[in-house]
């Protein structure tokens, strides 16, 4: 299928980015590394956009700690959010998530805004960024607000970013000294989209658990993280399947999803240091 | 005409090596020529408005708003097309009974499968083609859609096809012995159930085709992605009402076809009725959404079936009952009924017994048509035969190589005739068993094995034998009156510097028939291969010929290559024993040079045979036959077939908690006869085994009850990816075929018959201690998890 395009316009910086968006009367999309939205422009799911392109404002790119939090800029590439020595330091679970989204080519395009804007369900991002209980910087027309992580993300492909916004970056709390970041994911091939997978962060105040691929967006697991902070993983793993929706399809049926969560889960404590 | 092949030292060894494929450098350069490539003065694009129906009356259609689209040049449906493009049947005389109804280049009235093209729309871009086909309105009166397999002839499931009594397309029983009486009388039977998925060949090129009529000289040309150019003039010419030499077919480079591209299709066939409705040349390309609607499907087969032992573990017999859904039609002209067919004559193959019944039924479903993918048929038959031998082998306490052992045709028994009426030339199942033994160290993979397994470890191997239908007869298709070449051709012409250049009829879709062709040429001349140029794929220029299909280009193309080839450069010798007032026996070619065959001294540089033959022939004595240019064919006659045979095994290891099944190792041990690139069937055979792989892990093609397929995109149909594929091991036996002088088999489609059987077997081998077994492909890890029970719905 051919891709319907309405238009392109390189953005010079934020506000030259919402005057083209304004003026698009509601046909203006944001593109950032196009690896989702192409793909969509070509399977005709969206058709007729003007196409902003934003990879020209240089702010929004880029990682730096202010005080006890990372500030990833959301035109951060996959690629260097896996490689950046902060990101290491401070946020390993975003490091560690990379090598898991797609392959060389797509990591070296795709960026950590536009897979947090895009909430792909099965997306590894999201579901770290919530683990993490990141903060997400939108700017829009109406000026710059705050979204937590647990707020941003509604349904399917939909998020708080309301028509014209623009995500510019994401507030990480640092690690704790005591703190364990862990992923696990199950894939068919090397780079697709997860059948389910599990972000998790250890702190002192307690397990996050977000399962992905396991439902409209990703999902917060207080079942499975409250027996992990009681130390039952047997009870965690068995309870992880249980508060999950998730969808069949050809990959597998919720059955299946929701035992692999509880699987993933075994494994993911491991990462995280639990006792098992 | 002897070459003693054997000898490696011997002068022109070309054949036997690897040497450099003469298209590669072009392909990697960026300079292929894909048929979407070509853009022709006053060239127009089609997109066709494809049925969202799986089964549906057509009750009306309404082109108004289209009609008045941007950029819309002509839009054409069922009834108009059906004006200046005859309908077609894909049957074949010698498959009694079997049926299917005309099928016509656009739906008229009906539409019975999902993606049935319903209206051409033809504008200046796809792009605008896509957008008015976007408003063309067809109203559909939905109709039910069969889409079950094993109830497709149930009494209360809908007919298909009006006046026809049920959905049966043909039903073949091969029955030879005394199958009630073995069986009932057998030491121990074993039995098995089997399915194997639905999947799709999905080439890196889409199928295309530029279709350009010019009316001045009544001539279509049609550049196409296919491996039968031959055909594809014929059918063109005949459906079209053209003569045949007013067809001229060129199949450039074609980005791999795996029989996807031997079929004729009605959007193509559409594209090329709309260049001689418009006057002007009109592309087609499939989008890879519509090749997953549009594209032959493959293997959607579930069978039942039962092995008979001895108590030694001696085969007794087969008995076994397949089924096999194709679509509404059956594919023209091949049919799709060849894969059932296949599979009533290859059951049990590589094994001695005597006792066989093997029914095959194939029947219509509302889904895409089935056809002939690599290794037609191939992968289902190994898969049953092997998963009853190894499950009677286990049962039987037998180790599964030392079973087959006992049961393999010996290797010195041949020819011989099979109860499945298999003529089989000479085969090695003996020599490749041991050399696959001795390749995987299979007593120490076993022992590794159960260490590992006293670990929670589990790892399976798996053996599957095989045999493989190359170099077909016209016992294939043309007995069956189906216009499809068996015989092939070689033109060779000596150009006068000494350089050739060869034309066959035989084609090139990225298997590197060029470059064998160019081996071989080379090596019958005497020169080198870098001077012989190959032309493959044009039907105006090529010898009339076959094509690429059923691994038959080595061994029936090759032939003709070699055949032309030492008829050139006897014809060479004997300008040149003219020239040199000597005897043509007492000559030879080496390196280019004309030499004496005794001592190997220089005599005259085949340039100068050239110089005088083109330039002055008036020195030469008048009645000299002097044509630098050879045309010879060549057919199979004393076998239906050329039978090859091999052995696969694979190592896995299971994850029980996930399903997740981790390919270590494959091992294929194959005999093709006559190697002529070593390098080639390696990749030949290492390709196979992904696509066969890919049939046993990954590939299925998934319709819901209404006939809706649910993946049909790359993200969601799983191919192969390099990342998970094993390294593969491959050995290789030489018992050539003594049918010509080359001696070459196929070696194209082993990989794919063997593999899926192989991971069939290791998988089982893995789990079966855990008291699980699978055999419905593909293998996906929840359908793993729920053989050994671990999944609660
Ligand atoms: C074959 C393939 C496999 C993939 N596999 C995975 C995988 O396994 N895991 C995974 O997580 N992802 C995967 N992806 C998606 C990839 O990670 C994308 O890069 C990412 O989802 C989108 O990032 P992008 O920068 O390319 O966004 P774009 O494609 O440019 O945009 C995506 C959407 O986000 C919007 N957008 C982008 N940036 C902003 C912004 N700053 N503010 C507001 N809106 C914005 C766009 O308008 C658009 O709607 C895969 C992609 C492909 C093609």
């Amino acid at each position: 299928m051919k891709a319907s395009v309405g238009g392109y316009a390189r953005a010079r910086d934020l506000a030259h980015a919402f005057d083209l968006l304004a003026a698009a009367n509601g046909m203006g999309r944001v593109i950032a590394g196009g690896q989702s939205l192409v793909a969509a422009l070509n399977l005709g799911l969206t058709a007729g956009d003007l196409l902003v392109d934003i990879t020209g404002i240089t702010d929004l790119r880029g990682v730096r700690v202010e005080g006890d939090h990372l500030l990833i800029g959301a035109l951060t590439r996959h690629v260097d959010i896996g490689s950046d020595p902060l990101v290491a330091e401070h946020a390993p679970l975003l490091a560690r998530a990379v090598p898991l989204i797609a392959h060389d080519a797509i990591r070296n395009r795709g960026t950590i805004g536009g897979s947090l804007a895009h909430a792909d369900p099965a997306a590894e991002f999201p579901a770290c960024i919530l683990a993490l209980g990141a903060t997400l910087i939108v700017e829009g027309p109406a000026g710059r607000r705050e979204v937590p992580a647990a707020d941003f993300f509604v349904d399917v492909f939909e998020t708080a970013l309301d028509e014209g916004d623009i995500l510019t970056g994401i507030a990480v709390p640092c690690i704790a000294a005591d703190e364990r970041h862990g992923i696990e994911e199950a894939t068919r091939r090397a780079g697709d989209y997860a059948i389910v997978g599990l972000a998790g962060v250890r702190r002192a105040a307690g397990h996050r658990i977000v399962a992905f691929g396991a439902g409209p967006r990703p999902m917060l697991c207080g079942a499975a993280m409250a027996a992990l902070d009681a130390g039952d993983l047997d009870a965690a793993c068995a309870a992880i399947g249980g508060e999950l929706d998730p969808p069949s399809d050809t990959q597998g049926s919720a059955a299946y999803r929701r035992h692999l969560a509880g699987v993933l889960l075994g494994r993911l404590a491991a990462q995280l240091g639990d006792p098992s | 005409m002897t070459i003693r092949f054997d000898d490696p030292n011997r002068p022109n060894s070309y054949i036997g090596r690897t040497v450099p494929r003469p298209n590669a450098g072009k392909l990697v350069a960026g300079q292929g020529r894909y048929v979407d490539d070509i853009t022709l003065p006053r060239m127009v694009h089609v997109a066709f408005v494809r049925s969202p129906h799986a089964h549906a009356r057509i009750v009306s259609i309404d082109v108004g708003d289209a009609q008045a689209a941007k950029g819309v040049v002509r839009i054409v449906d069922g009834t108009e097309m059906a004006t200046i493009c005859t309908p077609w049947e894909g049957k074949l005389a010698h498959l009694q009974g079997m049926k299917t109804p005309p099928q016509h280049a656009l739906a008229v009235d009906r539409v019975r499968y999902l993606g049935e093209p319903v209206v051409a729309v033809v504008a200046r871009t796809r792009a605008e083609a896509e957008d008015a086909a976007d408003l063309v309105v067809v109203d559909y009166d939905p109709l039910p859609a069969v889409t079950d397999l094993m109830t497709a002839l149930d009494a209360d499931t809908p007919i298909i096809h009006e006046g026809y009594e049920d959905n049966l397309c043909f039903r073949r029983t091969n029955e030879a012995g005394d199958v009630d009486g073995t069986f009932a009388g057998a030491h121990k039977v074993v039995e098995g159930w089997f399915k194997s998925g639905r999947h799709t060949g999905v080439t890196l090129e889409p199928r295309a085709i530029v279709a350009d009529w010019k009316a001045g000289e009544a001539e279509l040309t049609a550049h196409v992605s296919n491996q039968a150019p031959h055909m594809l003039q014929v059918l063109l010419a005949k459906h079209l009402d053209l003569p045949e030499s007013r067809v001229r077919v060129v199949c450039g480079d074609v980005g791999g076809s795996f029989g996807v591209k031997v079929h004729v299709y009605p959007d193509e066939v559409a594209t090329a009725a709309l260049s001689k409705m418009l006057g002007r040349p009109v592309k087609f390309t499939a989008d890879r959404l519509e090749s997953f609607l549009s594209d032959i499907h493959a293997r959607d087969h579930e069978a039942t079936g039962r092995i008979a032992l001895d108590a030694d573990g001696r085969i007794l017999g087969f008995d076994v009952d397949d089924w096999a859904a194709i679509g509404p039609y059956s594919i023209y002209p091949r049919t799709s009924a060849v894969e059932g067919l296949q599979v009533t004559n290859l059951i049990g193959g590589p094994y001695a017994f005597d006792h066989y019944r093997v029914r095959s039924s194939t029947v219509f479903q509302n889904k895409g048509i089935c056809a002939q993918y690599r290794a037609v048929g191939h992968p289902v038959a190994v898969a049953i035969t092997e998963g009853l031998v190894d499950k009677a082998a286990h049962e039987m306490g037998i180790d599964p190589v030392e079973f087959r052992r006992r049961n393999v045709i010996r290797d010195d028994a041949y020819p011989v005739s099979t109860v499945a009426g298999l003529k089989l030339e000479g085969l090695s199942h003996e020599k490749s068993l041991d050399a696959l033994v001795e390749a995987m160290d299979y007593d120490a993979l076993r022992a590794e094995q159960a260490e590992l397994r006293a670990k929670g470890i589990h790892r399976g191997i798996g053996i599957a034998s095989f045999i493989e239908l190359t170099n077909p007869s016209p016992f294939m298709y043309g007995i069956g009156g189906a216009r499809i070449s068996a015989q092939d051709g070689c033109t060779v012409r000596m150009d006068p510097d000494g350089s050739v250049v060869a034309l066959t009829g035989v084609t090139e879709q990225g298997q590197g028939t060029e470059a064998i062709m160019a081996q071989i040429v080379a090596e019958a001349v005497g020169i080198r291969p870098h001077m012989v140029r190959v032309v493959t794929g044009d039907t105006r220029v090529t010898p009339f010929g076959g094509g690429t299909w059923a691994s038959r280009g080595a061994g029936i193309g090759g032939e003709a290559a070699l055949r032309a080839g030492r008829a050139l450069r006897d014809q060479i010798l004997e300008v040149a024993a003219s020239m040199l007032q000597g005897k043509a026996a007492a000559l030879d070619i080496r390196d280019g040079v004309i030499v004496d065959a005794e001592t190997g001294e220089d005599r005259l540089p085949i340039e100068e045979v050239g110089r005088i033959v083109y330039f002055r022939g008036d020195t030469l004595p008048p009645d000299l036959p002097r044509e630098l240019m050879q045309t010879r064919h060549y057919i199979t006659s004393n076998y239906p077939y050329a039978f090859t045979n091999g052995v696969q095994a694979s190592l896995v290891e299971v994850d029980p908690d996930t399903g997740f099944v981790k390919l270590l190792k494959h091992w294929c041990v194959e005999d093709c006869g006559r190697i002529i690139n070593p390098q080639l069937v390696d990749e030949q055979i290492r390709g196979g085994i992904v696509q066969g792989i890919g049939g046993a892990l990954f590939e299925e093609v998934c319709y819901d009850a209404e006939g809706q397929m649910l993946n049909g995109s790359m993200a969601d149909y799983l191919v192969p990816m390099s990342g998970e594929m094993p390294d593969m091991v491959i050995r290789h036996i030489e018992t050539p075929t003594e049918e010509g002088a080359l001696g070459a088999k196929g070696a194209g489609e082993a990989g794919t018959a063997g593999a899926p059987a192989a991971i069939m077997n290791a998988i089982n081998d893995a789990i079966r201690p855990l008291g699980g077994e699978v055999t419905a492909m593909p293998f996906t890890p929840e359908r793993i998890l729920r053989a050994l029970g671990r999944i609660r719905d």
